[in-house]
Formats: structure tokens, C-alpha cells, sequence
């Protein structure tokens, strides 16, 4: 918020101000709010009948069942494995480390349909490098949930790991350490020293994952193959429905897709706030203490 | 470390080992084969193009939600939000009603590459404008009221100040959109019709291969896009270095 009402900058001219403004609600306009506000009006275009149509609709709460619980077990792994990897990667000096955290955010640079390659390639029972033997002992994980979860994992993957591993550097480890030469065990120390410290970085890291993972399509199809009705998550089904000419239908699923992410969005809104005055408190402080001899 | 091993690394290591299974064979196949060189071709082309509108339109949206100020800039600031939060089918489907069949514009640019740009457009456009905007928020006007008060016009302070401050955040976001353009593949499946060596991208293609059965080829074009992806990680850190180093 550097702009002050005396910045010569800031008041430029009014013609070029009027051109920018227009040019960027324009834009935004035409290439997101005119459409979304359509495909919300052709949901509601026949009142609520839609949405009560949808959710008698076997395959679609079916679908709708598959989606929460695949994200949600998604999210809890993501939330522990991106706990556990962000404390290996600031804590902790090992061969490697530096190669580590460049393939984090590998993820979200792979296409979702060459992740679902991959993992077929790997765990598909036929041919699998792991399937086979996986298969031999009755776990099967490509074409059923375990896939999908994993699928959905991996996209998400980043998300919690980037949110904490900044927070996690700022911290520092004194205060940990402090608490080890009080005699806390590790456990004690990570329950009431870091993780009252990383408290809001891992939540908005986890309202991310859900809101990714909820959504996610392409690597999702690709490991649930053809199994009709079976593997069919919301996403999926919203593709097949439209498809089917059953648009109403596919509007309706896909305006509860939307609407449970915007209502992450607005969580992740209403936290931010919070979390940024009090690393900027943090802040302060820490430069007032410099400044003390 | 192991599990991050099961679930990323072996299964991409898988990826680009079926490709290489007969020396270069499968990427020779890939490259000659005509519908697959043109998705290729279509992917990367497209991306570049929506990742220079990026350029240009994520840095003026950046530019107004911070240094403008009117009613309605809250509501901008959340339709910014809205292409990340929308499941990628979902953002084919709306954007399939405003410019597909009956289109209250009377466009019906469904099945044709302009729908490929505006796919690729729209699931982009927070990247640029979200990396610039704490930059710019940071970023003191003191020095560019400096260079207006010397004399310098506008333009050269915009050029010489202001530009070289923000070109690494503008370029961590057009690496970003554009290895998710060249990955897209939800937003598109509804909206392209994907038509073969017309508006079948990248993704596509290596999905209707994985349907035909043909893992290997499409383990061929998975590994030139992440090849793709990889050079276009350098190529754009080495401009923006260039960039900074002007200033």
C-alpha cells in the first residue's frame, strides 16, 4: 500500500487510468464474469427443479460420495506427508535436499493425464512394474479407489508444502530448541512449540488441497477407467452428462463443484487477513529487537 | 521420502523409461506421425501465445488492482480467484455458454482453435496478476516520483524503474501459466471438440493413446511435454535474469 494521494506516479493521466480500468474489467468480463454468471442463470433457469432432479439421481449423489471421500482421504495424506516434508526440508540437512524441493513442485507442471499415465504404467495389474505383485496379493489400486486417491494426491501435492515451508523458515528453530534443553521430548516439542506456529499455513494449505482435489479430472479418469458408475467421480460425471444431453444436470453438479470451492476460497479470504498482520507483527518485532545492541 | 518416491518419482520415471524403451523409436514415431506433431504443435503455439497475453494483461490487472482505486475492485480481486477454484471441466462447460452454440454473442467459436486460446486464457489468468501484485504492493513509489521529478517521461520511468522491479515476479508467473497451458486438458475436452490436427491438443492426444492401448507413444508425447515444459522453465528464467540485470 505504498501509493500515497501526493505520488506523481499513482496520479497519472486520466485517459491512460480510464484506458487501463477498461481494458481490464473488459477483459475479466468477457472471459470469466459473463460466463460464469450465465452458467449459474441456466442452472437456476428452472428454479431449484435441477438440483432436486440431480440429487435423485443415483449415479450423482453417487458420484457426489465418490468425489468427498476420495478428497478428503486425499487431503489428510497430503496433510500429514506435507507436514512431516516440510519439516525434513527446513530442519533437516541431507544429501540431496536442494533436489528434493525443486521435484515438490513438480507436480503442478505435469498435465493431469500424464500423471494418470504414469500411474497406470506402474500399478496397472497387467503389466505394472508394482501391479503385478500388488495384484498377486489381492490389492488393486488402478480402475478402484486406492488409484484415484493417489491420482488426486499427487496433483495436490504442493499445495500444503508450499504454504508451510515459508512459514516454517521464518520461524526459525529457537524456540524449539529452547523447548529440547527444557527437556521436551521431540513429539512435545513439535505438539506445543511448531505446530501452534505453522497453524495457519497448514490450514490454508489444506482448504487449497480440498478445493484442487475436489475438482480434479483429468488424472482421476485416466486411473478410474471405464468402470461404469463404479469409479465415476463428480467431475467425470459432469463431463458424461452434458455429453448425454442431460445439461441441466451436468449444470446443477457442476454449480455444487463450484460452489464448494468458492466456499474454500472464501475461508482461505477470511484467514489470510489474520495471518498476514500477524507475520508482519512478527516482523516488527524482530527489527525493533535488531535494533537493541 | 518413500512414499513421495511410490507416488511421484517412479511412476514419472516409469513415464519416461516406457518411452525410451526402444532407444529413440517411440519419439520418432511421435514427431512423424502428423496428428500427433500438429497437437504438439497446436499445445505449444497456444501456449505461448495466452502466456504473452498473460504477460501483458496480468501485469496491467496486477498494475490497476493496486495502484487504482474505484468501486468494484474487491469484485475484481475475486473474479481473479475464480478460474483456480474452478474444477477444469466445470471452466469448459461455462465458457462453452457465452461462446459455443447458442451463444447470446452469436459466436459459436466451439470446435475451433480460438476456443483452445480462451480455454487456455481462462484457467491462466490468476497466475501473472497473483505473482505482481505483492511486488508491486511492496514496491515504494518513491523512486519512480524520483525519476518523473528528474524529467523522465513516463514511459522511461515505466521502462528504466519500474519494469526491471517486477520482471521476476512476471516471469515466475508466465512459467507457471504456461506449463499449465501446455499441460491443460479438462477445460478443453468439452470446448475443442478436440478435431484431429485441428484443435487436438497435446493432452488429448496422449489420453486417446492411453484409451487405444497404445501406452507407448503416449508415454513418447507425455515425455516432450515435460521435456517442454522443462526448457520453457530455463528459457524464461534466463530472459527475466537478462531483464533484472537491464535495470
Amino acid at each position: 500500500m505504498a501509493s500515497t494521494s501526493s505520488s506523481m506516479v499513482g496520479s497519472g493521466s486520466p485517459v491512460l487510468k480510464w484506458v487501463l480500468r477498461l481494458a481490464v474489467v473488459g477483459y475479466l468480463f468477457f472471459l470469466v464474469g459473463w460466463p460464469s454468471a450465465l452458467i449459474v442463470r441456466r442452472t437456476f433457469e428452472g428454479g431449484t427443479q435441477a438440483f432436486s432432479d440431480a440429487l435423485h439421481d443415483p449415479d450423482v449423489t453417487h458420484a457426489l460420495q465418490l468425489s468427498v471421500t476420495v478428497a478428503l482421504v486425499a487431503v489428510v495424506i497430503n496433510l500429514l506427508f506435507g507436514v512431516g516434508m516440510s519439516l525434513l526440508l527446513v530442519r533437516y540437512e541431507f544429501p540431496g535436499k536442494r533436489a528434493l524441493s525443486a521435484l515438490i513442485d513438480l507436480p503442478l507442471a505435469v498435465s493431469p493425464i500424464v500423471v494418470g499415465l504414469a500411474l497406470v504404467l506402474v500399478y496397472n495389474p497387467r503389466y505394472g512394474w508394482f501391479g503385478e505383485g500388488l495384484d498377486a496379493h489381492g490389492i488393486q489400486i488402478i480402475f478402484a479407489k486406492p488409484g484415484m486417491i493417489m491420482a488426486t494426491t499427487f496433483v495436490a501435492l504442493p499445495l500444503v508444502i508450499r504454504e508451510v515451508v515459508p512459514v516454517l523458515e521464518d520461524m526459525g528453530d529457537d524456540q524449539e530448541q529452547a523447548a529440547n534443553s527444557l527437556g521436551a521430548n521431540g513429539w512435545q516439542t513439535f505438539w506445543r512449540v511448531t505446530l501452534p506456529g505453522i497453524k495457519w499455513a497448514v490450514v490454508y494449505g489444506v482448504v487449497l488441497s480440498l478445493a484442487r482435489s475436489l475438482g480434479e479430472f483429468g488424472a482421476v479418469k485416466v486411473v478410474a477407467g471405464n468402470v461404469s458408475g463404479e469409479t465415476t467421480t463428480a467431475p467425470v460425471l459432469v463431463q458424461q452428462k452434458y455429453q448425454n444431453f442431460e445439461q441441466q444436470t451436468a449444470y446443477a453438479v457442476s454449480f455444487m463443484l463450484v460452489a464448494a470451492a468458492v466456499v474454500c476460497l472464501i475461508v482461505v479470504a477470511l484467514l489470510r487477513p489474520s495471518e498476514h498482520s500477524q507475520s508482519r507483527r512478527l516482523a516488527k518485532n524482530d527489527a525493533a529487537a535488531k535494533e537493541i545492541p | 521420502m518413500i512414499w513421495f518416491s511410490l507416488l511421484v518419482l517412479i511412476p514419472l520415471a516409469a513415464v519416461v523409461w516406457t518411452a525410451g524403451e526402444d532407444g529413440l523409436g517411440a519419439f520418432k514415431d511421435a514427431l512423424t506421425n502428423k496428428q500427433t506433431f500438429n497437437a504438439l504443435k497446436l499445445t505449444v503455439l497456444s501456449s505461448l501465445a495466452v502466456t504473452a497475453v498473460n504477460i501483458v494483461m496480468g501485469t496491467v490487472i496486477a498494475w490497476v488492482l493496486v495502484r487504482d482505486r474505484f468501486p468494484g475492485k474487491k469484485l475484481i480481486d475475486l473474479v481473479i480467484d475464480i478460474p483456480f477454484a474452478m474444477p477444469t471441466i466445470v471452466a469448459g462447460l461455462v465458457l462453452l455458454s457465452l461462446y459455443g452454440a447458442e451463444s447470446p454473442l452469436g459466436l459459436e467459436w466451439n470446435n475451433t482453435r480460438k476456443a483452445v486460446l480462451l480455454a487456455l486464457a481462462f484457467v491462466t489468468v490468476p497466475f501473472v496478476v497473483r505473482t505482481v501484485q505483492p511486488v508491486l504492493e511492496e514496491m515504494e513509489t518513491d523512486v519512480e516520483d524520483a525519476a518523473a521529478s528528474l524529467g523522465a517521461s513516463r514511459a522511461t520511468t515505466f521502462r528504466r524503474i519500474t519494469l526491471p522491479t517486477l520482471a521476476p515476479a512476471i516471469f515466475a508467473g508466465a512459467t507457471l501459466s504456461f506449463a499449465r497451458a501446455i499441460s491443460e486438458y479438462g477445460s478443453l475436452v468439452l470446448l475443442s471438440g478436440n478435431l484431429p490436427n485441428r484443435t487436438e491438443v497435446a493432452s488429448v492426444r496422449v489420453y486417446s493413446s492411453i484409451e487405444g492401448g497404445n501406452q507407448q507413444s503416449a508415454a513418447a508425447v507425455a515425455t516432450i511435454l515435460l521435456l517442454v515444459a522443462l526448457v520453457a522453465i530455463v528459457v524464461f528464467d534466463l530472459i527475466q535474469r537478462r531483464l533484472a540485470r537491464r535495470g
